[in-house]
């Protein structure tokens, strides 16, 4: 099982976590046009490779924070970094 | 164009001729020799690719086409699905796509001339909660209204269809009804492909394995390299050379945003591993396919005898198709709540396949902003049971340069219409 290091609670099974996808920068909504935004809210890089997301330590802490993952291999790198489902990648 | 070749038809009496004469049968397809242009280059050798393939020849005369996998046909998810058919969706547009691809699959035998095993066996979801059973309800409703043979039945009666499963009411998951369709089944997966491939090679399509698609060429696009938006495709760079085609259709599965980006179109699309394992066979004991959307498991005996079972796709996305000693622990304890009497039931092997799962569950097909680049992707979890169809509407969509109309509510702009396809109520597990 993947091991996912929370900066507030050490390394916990995934299953303590929930897993919330690719970070990307919101667009301002009261700016973005309609295909800024729903480019925000669907499409998506997908790369088989290194990939920054966000997680939700939802048994844990309850913070959301980012993760570098290899979506191939499972490896980790770089330490999480603290992050807010919205905020900025 | 590519040379037909002659095809050796499968018959009682043919197998017995041979049989007694001691003649061997000839290659079921060709390998030629790639060309270095085609009308339509279809990448990804699975079911959907290759019924692309069949009809764009058999039913739109367009038959120099070539099919590129980077493996062998079949090896994706199109030989890792557990088998299963069905059309009782929960959208009027799903349930009229799923049935005509039942009515294919229905007489596939027929008409490809292949032993499909296609067994009507019957369909079980079972709802373990009210609101489950309201769903059911809801699916059996807008299932009849479009002449689908579905409806919701209580426990004594699925105990009649399938007496191992534990019906008491004092269980965590007790059963409390189920949504019954008689025409879903199960059918031989590698048959499907095995047969789709054997028809197109027959009407002179090339088929190309351990051709690895590294470059999709584009011009006149607004991103670099001439991709993207208001460009067309020119053709594909492969691991065996580059490809002259006017037309590249995407049929990729789990890989398809990798190769839809080498055309600068980005896909609403996240890649998911599903997990599935089989056990020693049994006697058969298990008539129907039964499913549970609570339980996250799905379950079917082969003719073999072995049940094979398979779970909801993984919470966090990966291109890794290794299995996890966590689905098979749950997918035991969840099957034992159904059937309690198969404790002793030894697990003979597990796998993963890729799903490309979409934010609504519905597939994203047709043209794109790239012209002449098509996709048909975006098949989670149900891409099986929808391959002939999408083979029969994919191929109409080439040969028209258009969109269907039983495709049409999948097109890739629904996302930025804003007008999604909502299935996920009736595909999330259940299969």
């Amino acid at each position: 099982m993947l091991l996912v290091p929370c900066p507030n609670c050490g390394p916990r099974n995934a299953t303590d976590m929930n897993y919330r996808g690719e970070a990307h920068s919101r667009p301002d909504p009261d700016a973005a046009t309609k295909e800024e935004w729903r480019t925000y809210l669907y499409l998506r890089d997908n790369p088989s490779g290194w990939l920054r997301e966000n997680w939700y330590c939802s048994s844990g802490c309850r913070r959301h924070f980012q993760l570098e993952r290899h979506t191939l291999t499972g490896e980790l790198r770089n330490p999480p970094l603290p992050g807010r489902k919205t905020a900025g990648a | 164009m590519g040379k037909s070749s002659k095809l050796a038809r499968y018959s009682a009496a043919g197998l017995f001729w041979r049989g007694i004469r001691k003649q061997s049968w000839p290659r079921v397809w060709r390998q030629p020799a790639m060309k270095s242009t085609y009308d339509v280059v279809i990448i990804g050798g699975g079911v959907h690719g290759l019924a692309t393939a069949f009809y764009l020849a058999s039913n739109h005369g367009i038959n120099d086409v070539a099919v590129v996998d980077k493996a062998y046909l079949g090896s994706g998810g199109s030989g890792r699905n557990t088998a299963i058919v069905r059309s009782n969706y929960l959208t009027p547009e799903g349930v009229a796509f799923y049935d005509r691809s039942l009515d294919l699959y229905n007489s596939m035998s027929a008409d490809l001339n292949i032993n499909v095993m296609f067994s009507e066996r019957g369909h079980l979801t079972l709802a373990h909660t009210d609101s489950a059973l309201r769903t059911m309800n809801w699916r059996a409703e807008v299932n009849k209204l479009q002449d689908i043979n579905s409806s919701l039945i209580a426990p004594e009666e699925i105990k009649k269809l399938a007496p191992s499963l534990d019906i008491s009411t004092d269980t965590r998951y007790p059963i409390l009804g189920a949504l019954y369709h008689p025409p879903g089944g199960t059918i031989r997966h590698d048959a499907v492909v095995w047969g789709y491939a054997r028809a197109a090679d027959s009407h002179g399509v090339d088929l190309h394995q351990q051709t690895e698609v590294l470059d999709i060429l584009c011009e006149g696009g607004e991103g670099p390299e001439g991709k993207g938006a208001g460009g067309r495709v020119i053709g594909v760079r492969t691991n065996q050379g580059d490809i002259h085609a006017p037309v590249v259709v995407n049929c990729t599965a789990g890989w398809a945003s990798q190769l839809s980006n080498m055309a600068g179109v980005r896909l609403p699309i996240t890649t998911h591993p599903l997990q599935a394992a089989v056990t020693e066979p049994t006697k058969t004991f298990l008539p129907t396919v039964v499913v549970s959307g609570s339980l996250h498991v799905y379950v079917s005996q082969t003719d073999r005898g072995e049940l094979v079972f398979g779970a909801s796709v993984d919470p966090v996305a990966t291109y890794d198709q290794r299995g996890t000693l966590q689905f098979t622990e749950e997918l035991a304890g969840h099957v034992l709540e159904l059937m309690p009497g198969l404790s002793k039931m030894r697990l003979m092997r597990q796998w993963a396949g890729l799903c490309d799962m979409t934010p609504d569950y519905s597939p994203v097909m047709g043209p794109t902003q790239v012209d002449g680049y098509f996709v048909d992707v975006g098949w989670g979890t149900y891409g099986f049971k929808a391959g002939p169809v999408s083979g029969e509407q994919m191929a109409a969509s080439v040969a028209n340069n258009n969109l269907p109309e039983l495709i049409a509510p999948f097109a890739l702009s629904r996302f930025t219409e804003g007008v999604l396809v909502g299935e996920k109520g009736a595909a999330a597990v259940g299969h």
